[in-house]
């Protein structure tokens, strides 16, 4: 019979529509409204896991995120998401969920064979074994141990959903929809407020929807609440974390609840809500007790027996035995008689209440002053033992299929405590509530203690009165609350009740009270050592529903007040989090934003392979058809450069428009040479250091007037220099009357190298003389180029005779085209950054491999630009003795001896003959078309000295030692005749 | 004490494990000492053991605020690993890794170090070369190291995505020999070592200022009384500063917080400790089957040992850039913990302006793995009154005598290590 | 998730700025010596609690601000262009 546990009508069920799902292979029947869980109780499947540990049988234990057993591995495939819990999974038609955490099938898994050899693995047994010998840790133990531990599988394969973050501000942000929450939403949006309401359920009510008779309420609430347009409800939507300065962290469900997303929709969105006030309304999480088999499949928890009853319409089981502490768990019993299921007994270790009176009028067989002390069954519970409290003894046996447990209630103070919040310790719940608020934060309801969904509701008006009040609102009449009598929620204490077998503080990762003590006697005392040292309270519930009671046996253990061992410390999250949706959308492809410059259709067009440089995406070279390999290419394009002409586009580089009467004093401060003496139309090489005399970055820099400058950067550190300069300006020189803009992406440019480039830029430049007198090397003048308004710069970084050329970035395919079309008859070339890092090379440029944050303006081969009067930054920390030691390796020119034989950057400079220690290192490589062969430079101790001497290029992670002979690092043109010419 | 061993378990798992003892005695403080270590942590506690162990100081006591372990020890990514780049810094870490290899039987405590190998992605030419460089480096200081192509990544650890779309995978250096260790055990372990030896581990004893005459130091001041040493070390990272202003001066620190995460448990699925070289990220899995993750600071500083949604979102993103299939998995936990982050990335182990005050400091956020090897040199210090040559270059002074250990070339920001 | 009141551009997230330092300590004029620079490069108080920073805008109006925080709470209590002063509060 399709679900045999199924009431006939009640709870938030539709039962006239089915839905299929299998669970382990085999097909079942559900209805929407049900959770997994739900509807694999509905169809009386039992065993659903198997703990961690010990691998025993586990059943559904709870009803929420609190669940620490029934962890499926749901959906297939890439899809397959392990440690799903099955309590908050909505079931949907053709889910498909698996059992996990077990070798064989879930009824016989043969590691429950573990379960035998539990006196020797007690707490942290690992730690005193496995030692000898040394070398069978990762051979033998480490691998059984990771192979035993664990608990699903992950697919493996990559996610095929997309995730979302999204952004909300608030007045008031109610978390939870229970009635606390329900009631502070409606109390705070009636002001006026901006109010956002959140809850992890699809259903929002909380624990009205165990109470077919509170219906209507929760109805008329909901219903004023969408009638106020300032408030936005957001079911299915777990709010994760408390930060800083209200900011709180939730993770929204979309697209959960079916198979798999619909198009265009994102699987989960990730919420970061920046909230005035916040009302914490997140309930309470019912506690396991401590008794030898309690975690036998069919104990479970009382209050979830009650909503898989009323708000699912299913059995739990079909005779069930209550054990409680406090009357607040007596309604379980009700609603399962209601249900149709028998009460075999009541066992309560108080003597008398008023809950009793009620369910010994209803006819329940109460034992009082008893307690439960074992449970029979093997994966399915059959019986229960009961005993008076303290008594020795196996006790009387009852035969029952479902024990409901009740210790009491832990109010969910985790996002009270992520916020700053103390907690405080209240003697009558037995219970941490929240204490005193750190930030804008108050709690309501069940989680600050207040239990019964009157008192909670009436608690929650007030706090959301109290929100809105704080945010500037003025509060708005009451409205009517729900009418409902409270059960009292106050237990008596009995945390564990002490017998032969196993009795679990911890279920998922099966921590036994004994393992608590046994925390105790080897001194890991505290709760949070215990914690470690057993792993109590780690697994994916947290310790929801057994946390407190490990402190509890550690606070029996030492002879002191659970208020004093304490819990230890919430953080992030309140309940586990999707890894995707936290990263959000900005992933894959868009980990990081990619940046063209204006001339990257032209660089398409011409089949260019690319190379990333930070976020930029900037050509390597142009292959052609003929070319052998990418090094034909890119020895094809330099030798254009150094015989023809060659084109390249260089706008990735930083560019700052200096302004201000004070703005050639402020470059003077930031570059270790002087640039006040440079006249108007004319630029200059520049050295900046770093405060601590390092050498920070190199570029060109012009004077366009007066008092305008126009600063050029590397591009690696274009942005760096920029945030440099304004922080200087901001911090050490307010009096200097200058202006900084970053124009890098305003102009583009493109640089025109080689022994015919300036026929080429005069066929594109209008209005320039660009002979040598008019136009010589380092000059710079506005002009008109291919018809739009340029910047001309003779400046050079290959060594031959070029200019760069500098537009407005909307203009640079059409200067290029030109350019190009200038330069045909000159048989001119597009260069990409691996002929331009050959070219500078061989001219003994430094670039990035150099520059990289450890080198000095000596160490360069630049220790004369530093300007000997006048301060500049890095000028005293420069001369400290370590940065002027004699002995620091220096830039040098290299050579492989067998101009065949490769050299590579990162391999060491060793001493032919000598000790192998590194003398240095090789910075850049190229071969080189001026004399063919492979070149490179390095930094090398006594380095001038050892020019023309051989060392060995050391490379042992690829097993290679190349002679290279020391040269200068201007191997071309080291009189800079070809750029003036 | 008897010590722990498999014979031992069996032994006690016959008799209800009723036999097992403290792993550390919880003593009074004596009033004197001939050595005070400030700091319960794995610096701190490896200090005292190997204060006994190899110098045969055995009258010393640990004073820790809280409770042992529960500082930087007790909150990071457990990898351990020697690939550095500066031989300063490789050869100290490659010191640190040999005691690793074998703490387990120098501490009769199973430590679970693990060496799973260390593999650092690269995406494009320059980190490529500059992965080369470092590895040469090693190399040639007889630290093992080897690169790896694509196929070689693939291979040690399948499920990284080598086309990540945006920065895909060119290679990696692998450090075999690297790898994670259980960071609780590290400090119970070299406690309940210690303490066998004679050490006092006193926790809840919170040092609240220095007994300071004739420019030397005399003894502490703490919750617990007086307590007098001629020589105390500081092992306090995330919180030197507040002891050194206590002993009058400053020094080159700030303290930063940096988050690391864990997954929910899994079966075995990443057998490696890997690095992203794209994004800062890193990751591995821990013998219960947590994916264990971090990335870089929050970038401000704190003593708030809990950290901020962007740093985390960056983390995660990268994270599933790197292992898409990590999207469906779950964040469980995350934590934060203070560091003491210096301007040029390296530590201080050294004596200070204070005779006999010693501080092993400034670990950034690398000090884990530098455990044994910390205390060990902290010990020699101590011990010697000067550093030993490991250690020697590890002063506060090198920034005044401009000898920077910037490994990186990040330059002289705390933030930017 | 820090919080801060940009002067210019009102609350914004720590994600729009970027930490720049202590701002307590100040660069040396022309006659600074190595050991006056060191102090302003290197040496720190570092203080557990309240601390004057800079923090730049980056992503948004990128002024130069400091920035009144405590280091244990991260509670924003100032924000003030680069040339005022703020007062570090007692401890």
């Amino acid at each position: 019979m399709s679900q045999p546990h199924r009431r006939q009508a009640g709870g938030h069920i539709d039962r006239a529509r089915r839905l299929a799902f299998t669970f382990d292979g085999r097909r079942f029947e559900g209805h929407p409204g049900d959770t997994l869980a739900s509807a694999l109780l509905a169809n009386g499947v039992r065993l659903v896991g198997r703990s961690f540990k010990y691998h025993r049988p586990r059943g559904i234990f709870s009803a929420g995120v609190e669940e620490p057993n029934a962890l499926v591995e749901l959906r297939e495939g890439a899809r397959r998401e392990p440690n799903t819990r099955a309590t908050v999974v909505e079931l949907f038609d053709g889910l498909v969920a698996g059992s996990q955490n077990r070798r064989g099938s879930l009824a016989f898994d043969w590691m429950a064979a573990a379960g035998l050899l539990a006196p020797w693995l007690g707490a942290g047994f690992y730690y005193k074994t496995f030692m000898w010998p040394a070398a069978w840790w990762e051979r033998v133990y480490e691998p059984m141990i990771r192979r035993a531990a664990g608990l699903g599988h992950a697919s493996g394969m990559p996610d095929p959903d997309r995730y979302e973050a999204a952004h909300a501000h608030c007045d008031v942000l109610v978390v939870g929809a229970g009635p606390a929450g329900l009631a502070a939403a409606r109390a705070a949006g009636a002001t006026g407020a901006r109010v956002i309401l959140a809850d992890q359920d699809v259903l929002l009510g909380g624990d009205l929807l165990n109470e077919p008779g509170l219906e209507a309420w929760r109805h008329e609430t909901l219903s004023a609440i969408a009638g106020m347009p300032e408030v936005t409800v957001m079911p299915r939507t777990t709010v994760f974390g408390f930060y800083d300065q209200g900011v709180l962290g939730a993770v929204e469900r979309v697209a959960d609840h079916v198979p798999e997303p619909p198009p265009h929709t994102p699987r989960q969105r990730a919420w970061t809500i920046r909230a005035r006030e916040v009302v914490l309304a997140t309930g309470a999480h019912e506690r396991l007790i401590a008794f030898p088999g309690n975690d036998r499949p069919g104990v479970m928890l009382a209050g979830a027996a009650r909503g898989y009853a009323r708000r699912h319409g299913v059995r739990a089981g079909e005779s069930a035995v209550l054990f409680a502490t406090h009357d607040g768990a007596y309604d379980a019993a009700f609603a399962m008689a209601e249900a149709g299921a028998r009460i075999v007994a009541i066992v309560d270790p108080r003597q008398d209440s008023a809950a009793m009176q009620r369910a010994r009028e209803a006819g329940f067989d109460i034992r009082t002053g008893s307690e439960v002390c074992g449970t029979v069954g093997l994966t399915a519970l059959r019986g229960v033992s009961v005993r008076g409290v303290g008594a020795a003894g196996r006790g009387d046996a009852f035969a029952a299929d479902l024990l409901m447990v009740s210790g009491g209630w832990n109010p969910a103070v985790h996002l009270a405590s992520m916020s700053g919040a103390p907690l405080a310790w209240d003697e009558a719940l037995l219970a941490f509530v929240p204490g005193a608020p750190v930030q804008r934060e108050r709690s309501a309801g069940a989680c600050r203690g207040v239990h019964g969904i009157g008192a909670a509701a009436a608690d929650g008006a007030a706090a959301g009165h109290a929100a809105a009040e704080a945010a500037g609102f003025v509060a708005m009449p009451a409205f009517p609350l729900p009418d409902a009598p409270a059960a009292d929620c106050r237990p008596c204490e009995l945390w564990e009740v002490k017998g032969r077998g196993k009795a679990f503080v911890d279920l998922q990762d099966d921590v036994t009270a004994a393992d608590i003590r046994l925390a105790h006697r080897e001194g890991f005392s505290h709760i949070e050592h215990a914690k470690r040292y057993t792993t109590h309270a780690m697994g994916t519930d947290q310790g929801k529903t057994g946390g407190i009671v490990g402190a509890a046996v550690l606070a029996e253990a030492r002879g002191e007040p659970v208020s004093r061992v304490g819990l230890p410390r919430f953080r992030p999250y309140a309940a586990p989090i999707a890894w995707g949706a936290m990263a959000g959308e900005g992933v894959g492809k868009h980990f990081q934003p990619t940046r063209r410059t204006a001339l990257h259709g032209v660089h398409e067009a011409l089949g260019a392979a690319w190379l990333d440089a930070g976020i930029w995406k900037r050509p390597a070279y142009y292959p052609r058809p003929a070319d052998a390999d990418a090094w034909a290419s890119v020895l094809r394009e330099a030798r254009a450069v150094r015989e023809r002409v060659g084109i390249c586009d260089v706008s990735t580089l930083g560019k700052i428009m200096v302004e201000g009467p004070d703005a050639a004093t402020f470059l003077d401060r930031v570059y270790a040479n002087t640039f006040s003496t440079l006249p108007i139309g004319r630029a200059r090489y520049g050295l900046m250091l770093r405060d601590d005399g390092i050498v920070f970055d190199d570029g060109t820099t012009s004077r366009i007037g007066p008092e305008s400058w126009f600063v050029t950067t590397t591009t690696a550190q274009a942005g760096p220099v920029m945030q440099h300069l304004e922080f200087h300006l901001a911090s050490a020189w307010p009096d200097l009357d200058v202006s900084l803009a970053s124009v890098t992406d305003q102009w583009a440019a493109i640089a025109i190298a080689g022994p015919r480039a300036r026929e080429v830029v005069a066929a594109v430049v209008q209005g320039l003389d660009l002979s040598n007198e008019a136009f010589p090397f380092m000059a710079v003048a506005d002009c008109t180029a291919a018809g739009v308004p340029a910047r001309l710069f003779r400046i050079s970084f290959s060594g031959e005779l070029a200019y760069e050329i500098a537009m407005p970035a909307g203009y640079a395919t059409h200067v290029w085209q030109a350019a190009m079309e200038a330069g045909a008859t000159h048989g001119i070339e597009p260069y990409g950054m691996e002929a331009l890092g050959l070219l500078r090379i061989e001219k003994g440029h430094v670039a990035g491999p150099e520059l990289n944050g450890q080198t000095t303006a000596q160490d360069l081969g630049l220790g004369r630009m530093l300007k000997k009067k006048g301060d500049f930054i890095g000028r005293v920390l420069a001369q400290r003795p370590g940065l002027t030691d004699p002995s620091r390796p220096r830039l040098v020119g290299l050579r492989s001896v067998d101009p065949a034989r490769q050299i590579r950057v990162g391999s060491h400079l060793v001493l032919p003959g000598g000790d192998g220690r590194s003398q240095g290192w090789i910075t850049s490589v190229t071969r080189s078309v001026v004399e063919p062969g492979w070149i490179g430079l390095g930094m090398l101790r006594e380095g001038e000295a050892r020019i023309g001497s051989e060392v060995l290029a050391a490379n042992p992670l690829m097993g290679e030692e190349v002679p290279v002979r020391v040269v200068s690092a201007h191997m071309h043109d080291p009189e800079n005749i070809r750029v003036r010419a | 004490m008897a010590g722990y061993s498999g014979f031992r378990i069996l032994l006690e798992g016959l008799r209800g494990n009723s036999g097992w003892h403290q792993a550390w005695r919880k003593p009074e403080p004596s009033p004197t000492y001939d050595v005070i270590v400030v700091g319960g942590g794995g610096h701190g506690l490896a200090t005292a053991f190997y204060l006994a162990e190899v110098h045969g100081i055995r009258n010393v006591a640990v004073l820790e605020r809280g409770l042992i372990g529960q500082g930087n020890t007790g909150r990071n990514t457990t990898i351990v690993r020697s690939n550095y780049l500066l031989p300063e810094n490789n050869n100290f870490y490659e010191h640190s890794l040999k005691l690793w290899e074998g703490l387990e039987q120098s501490l009769g405590y199973n430590v679970m170090m693990s060496q799973r190998g260390v593999i650092n992605l690269f995406h494009n030419d320059a980190q490529r070369n500059a992965a080369i460089r470092r590895g040469n480096s090693m190399r040639l200081n007889g630290i093992d190291a080897e690169i790896l192509d694509r196929e070689g990544v693939k291979a040690m650890c399948p499920i990284v995505d080598l086309d990540n779309g945006r920065y895909p995978v060119m290679g990696g250096l692998m450090q075999r020999r690297g790898g994670t260790a259980r960071h609780d055990a590290v400090a119970w372990g070299f406690a309940h070592a210690a303490d066998a030896r004679g050490v006092d581990i006193i926790e809840h004893c919170e040092v609240t200022g220095m007994i300071l005459a004739g420019g030397a130091i005399q003894g502490v001041r703490t919750t617990r009384g007086e307590i007098r040493a001629p020589k105390v070390g500081l092992a306090v990272a995330g919180h030197t500063s507040t002891l050194t202003e206590m002993a009058g001066f400053r020094v080159p620190i700030e303290t930063h917080l940096l988050q690391a995460f864990v997954s929910e448990a899994l079966k075995p699925l990443i057998d490696c400790v890997v690095t992203f070289g794209a994004g800062h990220f890193y990751i591995s899995q821990s013998d219960k089957g947590g994916l264990v993750f971090g990335g870089g600071l929050d970038g401000y500083p704190s003593y708030g040992q809990r950290g901020t949604l962007p740093e985390a979102e960056h983390v995660y993103a990268a994270g599933v850039s790197m292992i898409p299939a990590l999207g469906r998995l779950r964040g469980l936990r995350s934590w934060a913990g203070v560091m003491d982050m210096t301007p040029d990335g390296s530590p201080y182990i050294c004596r200070t302006p204070l005779r006999g005050l010693y501080m092993t400091a400034g670990w950034c956020y690398g000090g884990f793995k530098a455990t044994p090897g910390s205390g060990w040199c902290h010990a020699w210090t101590i011990a010697k009154d000067e550093p030993h040559r490991l250690n020697a270059a590890f002063t506060l002074d090198r920034f005044r005598e401009g000898r920077m250990l910037d490994e990186r070339g990040n330059g002289p920001f705390f933030w930017a290590q | 998730m820090l919080r801060i009141p940009c002067p210019h551009c009102g609350a914004r997230d720590e994600a729009e700025f970027a930490y720049r330092g202590d701002a307590t300590v100040t660069r040396p004029g022309p006659d600074g010596d190595i050991a006056a620079f060191h102090d302003y490069l290197y040496a720190r108080t570092n203080p557990r609690g309240w601390q004057v920073e800079w923090w730049q805008h980056s992503a948004g109006c990128r002024a130069f601000l400091k920035v009144l925080r405590h280091t244990v709470t991260h509670e924003v209590r100032a924000v003030a262009n680069a040339a005022e002063t703020l007062e570090v509060p007692p401890a």
